[in-house]
């Protein structure tokens, strides 16, 4: 077999990396995942009400595939103007499958200077995190990220 | 008292917007696990954390039992003043940890 050298060696690995990646991702999205849904819409609802949550403004940034589920960096930032009259209210970071949906709400107000914020959080499945920023006019924004969990969290047993 | 760590900027300019780190000692037992005999850990989180500048509040945040244990969490503030950033924490079992950090705005 030819040895692959230098640049076509390493195009070779690059495209190899992002196919193996992008084949994993796509296995874990099918494959059936160990916890149950939890009760996320019903919560959102609760918050929301009756507005509608738009896309956009809001960056949730987690890693794609992590191996342990109990530390896992998560970060949102949201693109607006923080001044008195117009500002970022709250973050609030919703899970699908952990046991209970909510993870934990920012509160913020015009002296943050911008809403950026980021903390360690426990996912117990491969699943959707999301984020939803609630303004001062009562607008709701939101994103999501899919990630990837290989050791879960919050359920395991504990030596007696 | 429980065991924190605070990374503030010692001196900022005004109305700089400056970056603050927390972290506290806690286990964060999230109420759902059970020991090997099957006896279940009763929930024991911090369920508030608040920052005031000079007195006023200006960050707070409410955990659940998702957030990882020694909870870690950052966010800006603009730098208006001179004066003290005071942490709290609260949670169950009468948990509370309070730490003061001070600041010199130019």
């Amino acid at each position: 077999m030819r040895l692959l050298k230098g640049k076509a060696r390493r195009r070779f690995l690059a495209a190899a990396g992002g196919w193996a990646a992008a084949a994993l991702a796509s296995s874990a999205r099918a494959q059936m995942t160990r916890t149950p849904l939890n009760n996320m819409p019903d919560v959102i609802r609760k918050l929301v009400g009756s507005k509608t949550i738009n896309k956009g403004k809001v960056k949730l940034d987690l890693p794609p595939l992590v191996e342990n589920g109990h530390l896992v960096p998560l970060a949102v930032r949201v693109d607006h103007p923080m001044t008195e009259t117009d500002h970022v209210k709250a973050i609030h970071i919703f899970t699908e499958r952990n046991p209970l949906p909510e993870m934990i709400t920012f509160r913020l107000g015009p002296r943050a200077g911008r809403a950026s914020v980021a903390t360690r959080v426990r996912l117990a499945d491969t699943q959707n995190v999301t984020a939803i920023a609630e303004l001062s006019d009562g607008s709701f924004w939101s994103d999501s990220a899919f990630l990837i969990v290989t050791l879960a969290a919050c359920l395991e047993e504990l030596p007696a | 008292m429980a065991d924190t760590r605070i990374d503030v900027p010692k001196s900022a300019k005004r109305g700089e917007i400056i970056e603050i780190k927390t972290l506290v000692a806690h286990t964060m037992e999230n109420g759902f696990r059970r020991t090997h005999l099957g006896a279940p850990i009763p929930r024991n989180i911090i369920t508030t954390f608040a920052c005031s500048y000079n007195g006023v509040e200006v960050f707070r945040a409410e955990l659940h039992p998702s957030v990882s244990a020694n909870p870690y969490i950052q966010f800006t503030t603009v730098a208006t003043e001179s004066g003290t950033l005071e942490f709290s924490w609260s949670g169950d079992n009468g948990f509370s940890a309070r730490e003061t950090v001070r600041i010199s705005v130019v």
